[in-house]
């Protein structure tokens, strides 16, 4: 009986990865969108600024003026600094988006500066671009106070200064890579894994081999299981495939324990396949299994805290998130690359994972065997 | 071309869409979700960062600095007497930083001796809150010293004054959602049109229909008119959401906001076209739909992320993504204006490349089966 059981399975199972394998253009899609988009999004999403273009009205004639400008000019962010001669130059230059900033220097500047009174600088900031704008400012602000220091150093005045010292922990540098890479990871993983359950069963309804499957020897849990462990298998490949990316191609330092990492790679793709069956179940035809992959994935994904930190929701949303496998998934793998998190730390995350596939799961087989009736 | 037969094309794609529950739920409650998304769940205004606070000073300075830090929008603060627990808060991500003032800092300011430094330790893992808490915290610190110095009769020479336009209150969502207008029509544009298109091949309804006396244009057009339909009657309730329900100010003409975005929707259906052209079943074309289109769209169009802050081989290729432009002119007619100079080097930049998806697909499209 065992055997034959597991026979039924295993030439299901590898009929399924034949269907996927087979085509070409299949293939293709499975192996280099994702190495693409890996590869692209690492790069590309960053909320950092390292460059700016701003233009300078200086109005002083004095020497303080021009020493600002220096400081400015020696700035590395400030990759260009255009000049302007006239009020009227700026809102043009902001306004088509040529420069993100503007400084102004009152033409009394010098004049204040050396009488021992206080000069106002005015920036003026693209607000369309705010989180690029607040860092800029913060950027000019930190050389205009370097400007400060070395003048009251140069005069003599009592450095009235404390300094700050700002340390990161796990990330010294900051690097965006370290934070987008392994968030990748587990994104495009939740993708391909999403796509290939929710299509299998949408697929073969709408080609009409379904009816086909359901008159062969197999039970039909052993259908969902025979559909759903090629999916667990190629889930599993590619994230780890990712995972030996980023720890080679991209140099993300990785201090958590590797068997850690298998066991939520698995969990979380167990926990995504609940959810593709669930919507292959309900879906008739492949669009709609597609559309609804999409769906779900878009939600998923913005409001995983990859794009915005989640203590940024407001509370019911950031509760809601806790349902979203995508967010447990995230905060695990960034701690097991980056801060080596203990194994009670991953299994808090990971009961949520469980919770879900216990409720996605035999919700889906029940929809399933409805629907087959 | 016959219009008869024409309208009778697009008359079965009508009846198409509306039978298929999926096709209505994208043009219309999808662009909802991601309108709400946008504009309650991707939040770039931090504003309840939760960071630890331990003064290990008692002097007056130093108190005056405490209340500058209990009194900051942005900081939820924890406080403590010492380190270890505010260590391990970071560790477990309860905490995204912490801020340590040293001992005797009034004192030692004062003396003018030595400058003390304050801690400020943050969670790397998370660079973006990582990097504003930085700048957030050395703002406090600024201020505090400035404002001691004056009660001090201390020289700080420059008081920088910053003034943001076209979004004052510095709210993310101002430019995010009409950023996520571009990615309603693509999805609508492309990810229906290459699915829908697919299909028709995949099922060998294709066939069915070139055996009719449609011509292929009309075949085409048959295909693609309601779904440009349904795009620009999307572009319509997503603005009209934004406006008054989300209070995003729009300070440009509905005309332009017409033109800019029918011209992006037709290259968007050209790029759907292409891709079931090329595709012929729903599984890869929608692979192909999703890594070409949309992932570009959210990622590379300057709509999240910014463009600038990207490595050059990138930036070089947003040239190539269409998003990238119709992004830019969202922006700006929502939230600066009519800038007609701006507008029209974009608009004109969509229409190429749609020019280019164009002729691509006309040398793709083969009126015969052995292909």
């Amino acid at each position: 009986m065992i055997t034959l059981f597991l026979q039924r399975i295993y030439g299901l199972i590898l009929k399924e990865i034949m269907t996927l394998l087979r085509d070409p253009k299949g293939r293709f899609v499975l192996i280099v969108p994702p190495l693409l988009q890996l590869f692209i999004f690492a790069f590309a999403a960053t909320l950092d600024i390292k460059e700016a273009r701003i233009a300078i009205y200086n109005q002083d004639n004095g020497i303080e003026g021009q020493e600002v400008v220096a400081y400015i000019q020696g700035s590395p962010v400030f990759t260009q600094s255009l000049p302007v001669y006239n009020q009227s130059q700026i809102a043009p230059l902001i306004e088509t988006q040529t420069v993100l900033a503007a400084l102004i220097i009152p033409d009394d500047f010098s004049k204040n500066i050396d009488a021992h009174q206080s000069a106002d600088i005015q920036i003026i900031l693209d607000g369309r671009r705010s989180n690029a704008a607040q860092i800029i400012e913060g950027y000019l602000s930190t050389t205009i106070q370097q400007y400060m220091q070395a003048y009251r150093a140069s005069k003599g005045f009592n450095a009235l200064s404390v300094n700050v010292i700002n340390r990161h922990w796990y990330n010294d540098n900051l690097n965006y890579l370290w934070f987008s890479v392994p968030s990748l990871v587990c994104i495009l993983s939740m993708l391909i894994a999403l796509i290939i359950t929710a299509l299998s069963v949408a697929r073969e309804r709408e080609l009409g081999t379904f009816e086909q499957l359901l008159v062969s020897p197999l039970l039909p849990y052993e259908i969902l299981i025979g559909k759903t462990i090629p999916a667990i298998l190629i889930g599993l490949i590619e994230g780890c495939f990712m995972w030996a990316a980023a720890i080679f191609l991209f140099q993300i330092p990785f201090y958590g324990s590797t068997l850690l990492m298998l066991i939520t790679l698995l969990t979380f793709i167990i926990s995504i396949i609940g959810i593709g069956l669930f919507i292959s179940a309900i879906s008739h035809t492949q669009q709609q299994a597609i559309l609804g992959t999409f769906m779900f994935m878009v939600p998923a994904v913005t409001l995983s805290g990859y794009a915005s930190p989640i203590e940024n929701m407001p509370i019911w949303l950031q509760k809601l998130s806790w349902f979203n496998p995508l967010t447990h998934c995230l905060i695990t793998v960034r701690g097991l690359f980056l801060k080596n998190i203990t194994a009670t730390h991953v299994f808090s995350h990971l009961w949520p994972l469980w919770i879900i596939t216990l409720i996605t799961l035999p919700l889906a087989t029940w929809y399933f065997n409805r629907r087959m009736q | 071309m016959n219009i008869r037969r024409l309208n009778a094309l697009i008359i079965k794609e009508i009846h198409q869409i509306t039978r298929d529950p999926s096709t209505l739920l994208l043009a219309f409650f999808f662009p909802l979700l991601l309108l709400f998304i946008f504009g309650y769940g991707v939040n770039l205004d931090n504003n309840h960062l939760k960071v630890g606070f331990i003064n290990e000073s008692n002097d007056p300075l130093s108190l005056n600095l405490s209340y500058a830090f209990a009194r900051a929008d942005s900081f939820t603060l924890t406080l403590a007497n010492t380190r270890p627990p505010l260590e391990e808060d970071l560790e477990n991500g309860k905490i995204r930083g912490m801020i340590d003032i040293p001992e005797r800092l009034g004192i030692i300011t004062l003396t003018g001796i030595f400058s003390p430094s304050i801690q400020v330790i943050t969670d790397g893992s998370e660079p973006n809150t990582a990097g504003f808490i930085d700048r957030y915290t050395n703002g406090i610190v600024q201020t505090w010293m400035s404002q001691e110095a004056l009660f001090l009769k201390e020289f700080i020479p420059v008081i920088i004054k910053p003034r943001y336009w076209y979004n004052q209150g510095l709210f993310s969502r101002h430019f995010l959602i009409p950023g996520s207008i571009a990615i309603i029509m693509t999805l609508i544009g492309t990810l229906l049109t290459a699915l829908v298109i697919a299909r028709e091949w995949e099922r060998s309804t294709m066939e069915s229909m070139m055996a009719t006396p449609a011509t292929t244009t009309e075949l085409l057009l048959g295909k693609t008119i309601p779904y440009f339909v349904l795009g620009m009657g999307s572009v319509f309730i997503c603005t009209f959401i934004a406006i008054y329900g989300y209070n995003i100010p729009f300070r440009g003409s509905f005309g332009a906001l017409t033109l800019v975005s029918a011209i992006y929707l037709l290259t968007a259906l050209g790029q759907g076209l292409l891709i079931s052209t090329v595709a012929k079943n729903q599984f890869v074309a929608s692979q192909m739909a999703l890594t070409s289109a949309y992932l570009p769209a959210f990622m590379l169009s300057g709509f999240i992320f910014d463009i600038s802050a990207m490595p050059q081989p990138i930036q070089l290729l947003t040239y190539a993504v269409p998003a990238r432009y119709f992004v830019t002119c969202l922006q700006t007619l929502f939230l600066t204006g009519d800038i007609w100079s701006l507008l029209l080097k974009n608009i004109a930049a969509i229409a190429l490349i749609g020019l280019l998806f164009f002729i691509a697909i006309v040398r793709r499209t083969s009126h015969r089966l052995d292909e």
